[in-house]
């Protein structure tokens, strides 16, 4: 069968595309891993949307309110190069630039994190932490989604048929608030996440007066650990909040037993990393 | 099956060229174009070797469609000399910073746009720069000195 490359220049006709092309569409973001799943025969497209031409899934800007809208085909070496959104959402740009060597940052995006739907991608933990919102748009219209409410499973998301990702919404922040991405990998550069840890705080005078929790690689699908978030909310980030914490995490964890790490390494690692990451976001805001 | 038609710029020149709709930028570039001095290592983006650079970024071209080059700036190792060799390229021939040779041009490209980018760069911002560009013949010292000693030369030229 031929295979179809089409780069609509508005969303609307990238919708049309998509869903025409039924079960065998692909959109093409930074290709990443589309490239390398057709490659390894793991998927044969008859259509690739590539969506990098529509202006709305390609910018990064500011909302009325002091938020940010992030279209979801931004690579990670824009978003970095972002000096605002890398000073208001140190965590998200920090997880995003995890991914891949420079060559995959000029290219990967976190709508295709997020759409290839792999509970150990880096960039996801650390927009649940942000409390994105994903804006979705399909053959039935636009609507939004808590970002943690995409993934279903390994490879599998919430999305009807020719619904495409647009963007990421994050939320503005107030004075004290900051957030932190850290992942757990054997070797010190491009590695798949063993444990991932994103936190958004805000710190009030040395209490923590918010929180959000993202933890990955630990579940079929990233996580939002509210009773994570629950045990720092109110504390001055001692210790015994820290512990509880990250007691909250390992007990969320419901992970695989693989190569790169064992389920109760997974599990005891969540923790640690609950606190470190909780530490590095709580300095960012300002100290404890 | 029906080609697509790509105008694009490679090197500054004006090219065109047919390709299939799943075709790499790589195959692209060492097939019909005839440049050569990509080299395709493991073809998933893991290695460097395809490295080339996309609107003056630095990208894999295996992870590329060759499609996705219409209107785009594409820039190749067989671009980086001009009537003399770039200085990285010299550096690397008086430093013997390569073997085979597979790697290099994927590892000059990066080290240009790193350069470009940051002219003073630490050897650790080096290293994680150069991440994504596997050699299995030197180990990575002397590359890693050789971009370090070409920074240091083309600030003091400047």
């Amino acid at each position: 069968m031929d295979i179809q490359y089409v780069a609509p220049r508005t969303l609307d006709e990238a919708v049309r595309a998509f869903a025409a092309a039924a079960g065998a569409g692909r959109i093409l973001a930074g290709g990443t891993d589309l490239l390398v799943q057709m490659r390894n025969g793991v998927v044969a497209p008859g259509t690739i949307v590539d969506i990098k031409k529509i202006g709305e899934l390609t910018s990064i800007e500011e909302t009325k309110d002091g938020g940010f809208r992030v279209g979801a085909a931004v690579s990670g070496a824009v978003l970095r190069e972002h000096a605002k959104l890398s000073k208001v959402w140190p965590g998200v740009v920090e997880a995003t630039n995890l991914i891949g060597s420079t060559q995959v940052q000029g290219r990967a995006t976190p709508g295709g994190n997020l759409c290839n739907g792999s509970p150990a991608g880096d960039s996801v933990p650390a927009m649940v932490a942000a409390g994105a919102i994903v804006t979705i748009q399909g053959p039935n219209g636009r609507r939004e989604m808590p970002v943690e409410k995409v993934p279903k499973g390994p490879g599998r998301l919430n999305l009807e048929p020719g619904e495409i990702v647009v963007s990421f919404t994050l939320p503005p922040r107030g004075k004290g608030s900051s957030d932190a991405y850290l992942r757990m990998i054997p070797r010190t550069e491009m590695d798949i996440a063993v444990v991932g840890c994103g936190v958004s705080l805000t710190m009030d005078g040395g209490t923590c007066t918010a929180a959000r929790v993202g933890l990955g690689a630990v579940a079929p699908t990233v996580l939002l650990v509210e009773e994570a978030a629950k045990a720092l909310i109110g504390s001055k980030l001692d210790d015994a909040a820290l512990a509880k914490a990250a007691a909250a995490c390992s007990a969320a964890c419901r992970p695989i037993d693989d190569k790169r790490g064992t389920i109760a390494y997974r599990t005891k690692v969540a923790g640690v990393l609950l606190k470190r990451t909780t530490l590095i976001a709580a300095e960012r805001a300002g100290g404890k | 099956m029906a080609k697509l038609h790509v105008s694009t710029t490679i090197n500054g020149e004006p090219q065109e060229f047919l390709c299939d709709a799943d075709q790499s930028m790589l195959d692209v570039l060492r097939g019909p174009l005839g440049l050569t001095g990509a080299k395709e290592g493991c073809g998933t983006g893991d290695c460097g070797a395809c490295t080339i650079t996309l609107n003056g970024r630095i990208v894999c071209s295996c992870l590329m469609l060759a499609a996705e080059a219409e209107g785009q700036q594409i820039g190749t190792i067989e671009g980086m000399a001009g009537e003399e060799l770039h200085p990285l390229q010299q550096k690397f021939l008086e430093s013997a910073a390569l073997q085979c040779g597979i790697c290099t041009p994927g590892v000059l490209m990066a080290a240009k746009a790193l350069l470009e980018k940051n002219p003073d760069p630490t050897e650790h911002e080096v290293r994680f720069w150069l991440a994504g560009n596997l050699c299995r013949c030197t180990g990575y010292d002397k590359i890693i000195r050789a971009v370090m000693d070409t920074a240091a030369d083309m600030r003091a030229a400047r």
